[in-house]
């Protein structure tokens, strides 16, 4: 920053220079205070999609387990009605 | 989910708001020349104008936001609406305080409530900070976007009117620097105001859609948190002044 500083013409600030450094600073920490803000609420969106997610891993996780927990009883019944019908033909 | 539609060329807007912005503040700094009568002074002008300028156009689009959403009820245009009138209330406030930091060090005074253009000013922002108050007093979600429409509508109208009668009236101490005729400003001070304006212009843009953004990821979020509990049925989302 300080070469850019070096070349740059003086500026005849004079009494002024602290009103107009006032008026571009209060403006940039009006857009820096909102922007800050809207991030804080990104990172809260951010969170919520975390938690979202893991709530969507665990349902997907509870209903494979479910369906596992499922099959075993159909194939059971599968088999005995297949054997049913087997015995039924002979 | 779907894709968020308002971050898209969101990067491309926000460099080309850096890029205005920092060439505004080298044109006025060290482009423009000094003001006769009010010197380095005068360099708030860059900010301010185009602050208050944006602001006001802020709010009339707004209002044509919420016409859209009057005319078509889908709820975008509320949201489109809302975050307008939010993004140009913030600018507004900015260029309240600029103006009014120049006004000690030009007229020696923070406010002066002879002025018809920085009353008239006050008496738009102070219509429009009841904006949020009026959304948030309404539970219900269409109530609030239909109410919320037609008052954006009606303060919005009350922008443009109000700028022509202050330009009607005739004493005033606020100087006229624009008129249709391309006012009274030297070349490189009117290149200097364009380009501050335009880079005034791409910030509130680069803003809105970022409000927009996320908004639309928030909504999301929540109607997938909803999906996901089963509880769409119809179990209210709780207050909110922000449309849902």
């Amino acid at each position: 920053m300080s070469p850019l500083f070096a070349i740059a013409p003086a500026l005849p600030l004079g009494q002024a220079g602290k009103y107009v450094a006032a008026a571009y600073i209060v403006v940039f920490l009006v857009i820096l205070i909102y922007v800050g803000i809207m991030a804080l609420r990104a990172q809260r969106t951010q969170r919520e999609l975390e938690e979202l997610r893991r709530d969507v891993e665990a349902v997907k996780a509870a209903r494979e387990q479910l369906e596992d927990d499922v099959d075993p009883d159909e194939s059971d019944r599968a088999g005995h009605a297949r054997t049913e019908r087997s015995e039924q033909i002979a | 989910m779907r894709h968020n539609t308002y971050s898209r060329g969101l990067p491309g807007l926000a460099l080309a708001t850096v890029v205005m912005l920092c060439a505004a503040l080298t044109l006025a700094f060290f482009y423009a020349p000094l003001d006769a009568n009010q010197g380095f002074l005068q360099k708030i002008f860059y900010i301010h104008v185009p602050l208050a300028i944006i602001a006001l156009c802020g709010f009339v689009f707004g209002a044509v936001m919420a016409i859209m959403y009057l005319r078509t009820g889908d709820r975008k245009w509320d949201m489109r609406s809302y975050v307008a009138i939010h993004m140009a209330l913030i600018f507004g406030i900015a260029g309240l305080i600029s103006g009014s930091i120049w006004a000690k060090a030009s007229w020696g005074h923070w406010w002066v409530w002879q002025e018809p253009t920085l009353v008239s000013y006050l008496i738009v922002l102070l219509l429009f900070a009841t904006y949020q108050p009026l959304r948030f007093s309404i539970e219900d979600p269409e109530r609030q976007s239909l109410y919320a429409s037609v008052f954006a509508i009606v303060a919005g109208a009350f922008v443009p009117l109000n700028f022509i009668a202050v330009r009607l009236a005739t004493e005033y101490v606020h100087p006229r620097v624009l008129n249709l005729e391309g006012g009274n400003l030297p070349g490189p001070m009117k290149l200097t105001f364009y380009v501050a304006l335009i880079g005034f212009v791409l910030l509130f843009a680069t803003l809105w859609k970022y409000e927009m953004a996320a908004k639309d990821a928030r909504a999301q979020v929540r109607r997938l948190r909803r999906t996901l509990l089963g509880d769409d049925a119809g179990r209210p989302y709780g207050r909110s002044a922000a449309p849902l």
